[in-house]
């Protein structure tokens, strides 16, 4: 579903604050792949996704989306295939347009916007129906401007606009990381299930170790700008934390020594 | 006796008010719905007026010239939008850049000349300022308050249309525009171009009313414009939250602005020190809500620390 062959991504080049984000990463996702992506500050977690995304282009590599080459579309042109929860909360949705407004944004990602009306009554019932499951009330909200809902809200609002139109691929950018330990769980475990019920291709990047081993079918670690662990099927099921942390240190042939990593 | 002076001056005030809340409209688009400060307006405005008034006199039909001075409008914009897109030139800087450029553009328009006399004699405009006080279809603060509400329809369904809604969306969260799909380069040009076109309408208006057209009319519209948006949300916020009333409330902003102007000119203020009082207004206005938040950021900091102590 997803082909990641050989990005390579180096910012400022040529300036003092030349930073090679990227050196070589090659990734394949199989249809229906929920993988989880971990690794320190500065290993290229984010930057591999914004690369996917299309928020930068690479400068090296390819990238093949369920076959089309979107190595060089704009990022508006791939949102077409794409479902993106961020992990600033106030990133996914405009603040000053209506919960329903922001749906029907989110219901027309990759179509034509022409002159006809922005929301139909048709779409009103279906978000009400979707706003619902989510359990938070915001089904009798649908006119009140997002800005007013808190962050965890917004996250769920953001994740429910993301699979409104079934994407190729969701990208989740440590999207509980700025929720507090209650609402992150459970936005995570709302995530986990339009995964699941949808059977979407997905990428979760997580700062959160345990999270990363409990959710998915697949663990990727980063450093360095490349992936140095890639677990899956049986063995990701298997896993620990000290298989995790000796896996690494024996493919980045060094202690693992990001505290935030090994903290959370 | 001095007191129907002020009277005698309102119907114009009013009328000249309303351009400018048409003007405001435009800067609406951009400062509010954009997110953008377009200062081509500057620019823009006097372009129209000198558009509408040329082809008025070289025998055009008064409605084509406005419309020719929307389309010269637009044309303005997608300069301002192609600087600031396309070139990376900050917002700010491409409309100071097309304002600045629009100086000699005008000029060239005009034919060389500063300003171009166009008399409702020999002329037959929709609105002059001669008609203000009088009691028929030509009294420009009904020509011009029917022109008001048919703009703000037109913009009401506009953006209400999914290429509008992707165009607030634009203003209000660019990152999330491009997640969704929506080209917000383009729609920014869009944007600009839509707005500037209301404004050289605005302009073309403004010379009939006026009598002339001025390549200098447009010196300090931004800020004019601005100070009809910051006012008509002031007074009307809490009660217009539709997007319709929205615009109308910049429009009743201008036409305050503009009352407000006629009383002090009538206190004794010398007519030369107005745009003084208007940027130092303007300034108090736009600073008022950093001030406010200032002041509560502190004060909530301070309640804050209490309760983690």
């Amino acid at each position: 579903m997803l082909k990641i062959n050989h990005i390579a991504k180096t910012f400022n080049r040529g300036l003092i604050t030349e930073k090679t984000a990227l050196v070589d990463v090659d990734l394949q996702l199989n249809p229906g792949d929920f993988a989880t992506v971990i690794g320190g500050n500065g290993a290229g977690k984010s930057t591999m996704l914004n690369a996917v995304a299309g928020v930068f282009s690479v400068d090296k590599g390819s990238i093949v989306i369920d076959g089309i080459d979107v190595t060089h579309l704009p990022e508006f042109k791939r949102a077409k295939y794409l479902g993106r929860v961020f992990q600033d909360p106030m990133t996914g949705t405009a603040a000053t347009m209506n919960i329903e407004e922001n749906m029907a944004l989110a219901m027309r990602r990759g179509e034509r916007r022409g002159l006809r009306w922005g929301i139909s009554n048709m779409e009103r019932e279906m978000y009400r129906e979707q706003l619902h499951t989510l359990g938070l009330g915001l089904e009798d909200r649908m006119a009140s401007k997002v800005g007013l809902l808190s962050g965890g809200q917004r996250q769920a609002l953001t994740l429910l606009m993301a699979a409104l139109r079934t994407p190729k691929l969701l990208l989740l950018d440590e999207h509980t990381a700025a929720l507090d330990p209650k609402t992150a769980a459970k936005v995570l475990e709302l995530s986990d299930r339009i995964i699941r019920e949808q059977k979407l291709t997905a990428l979760m990047i997580t700062h959160n170790m345990q999270d990363a081993i409990d959710l998915g079918n697949r663990l990727i670690m980063m450093h360095e700008g490349r992936i140095v662990v890639d677990v899956a099927g049986e063995d990701k099921k298997k896993l620990t934390r000290a298989d995790l942390l000796n896996l690494f240190e024996r493919a980045a042939g060094q202690q693992l020594n990001s505290d935030k990593l090994l903290l959370s | 006796m001095e007191i129907f002076k002020l009277f005698n001056a309102l119907p114009g005030a009013i009328s000249q008010g309303l351009i400018w809340g048409l003007m405001a409209i435009g800067v609406y688009i951009t400062y509010r719905i954009l997110d953008v400060s377009d200062l081509t307006v500057d620019g823009s405005i006097a372009t129209g007026g000198a558009v509408a008034a040329m082809l008025i006199i070289s025998g055009w039909n008064v409605w084509a010239a406005l419309l020719a001075a929307f389309v010269v409008g637009m044309l303005c914009g997608l300069v301002t939008g192609v600087f600031h897109t396309f070139c990376g030139i900050p917002a700010i800087l491409s409309g100071i850049l097309t304002q600045l450029a629009l100086y000699s553009v005008n000029l060239r328009i005009l034919g060389g000349k500063a300003n171009v006399a166009l008399s409702v004699n020999k002329y037959d405009l929709l609105v002059s300022s001669r008609n203000a006080r009088t009691l028929s279809l030509e009294n420009p603060i009904l020509v011009l308050t029917l022109f008001a509400i048919c703009l703000i329809a037109v913009l009401y369904w506009f953006f209400g249309t999914e290429l509008g809604c992707s165009l607030r969306a634009t203003g209000a969260n660019r990152a999330m525009a491009r997640a969704q799909g929506i080209n917000t380069d383009k729609n920014i040009v869009l944007s600009l171009m839509l707005a500037n076109g209301i404004v050289a309408l605005a302009g073309g208006l403004l010379a009939q009313f006026q009598g002339f057209a001025d390549v200098s009319m447009g010196r300090g519209a931004i800020v004019i414009g601005l100070a009809a948006v910051i006012i008509g949300e002031v007074v009307f916020s809490k009660i217009f939250t539709n997007f319709g009333f929205k615009l109308l409330a910049v429009c009743i902003g201008a036409i305050m602005y503009y009352i407000v102007i006629q009383i002090v000119l009538w206190m004794g203020l010398n007519t030369n020190d107005l745009k003084l009082l208007t940027a130092l207004v303007v300034a108090v206005f736009l600073a008022t809500p950093h001030w406010r938040a200032k002041f509560f950021a502190r004060r909530h900091k301070e309640k804050g620390g209490a309760g983690r102590a």
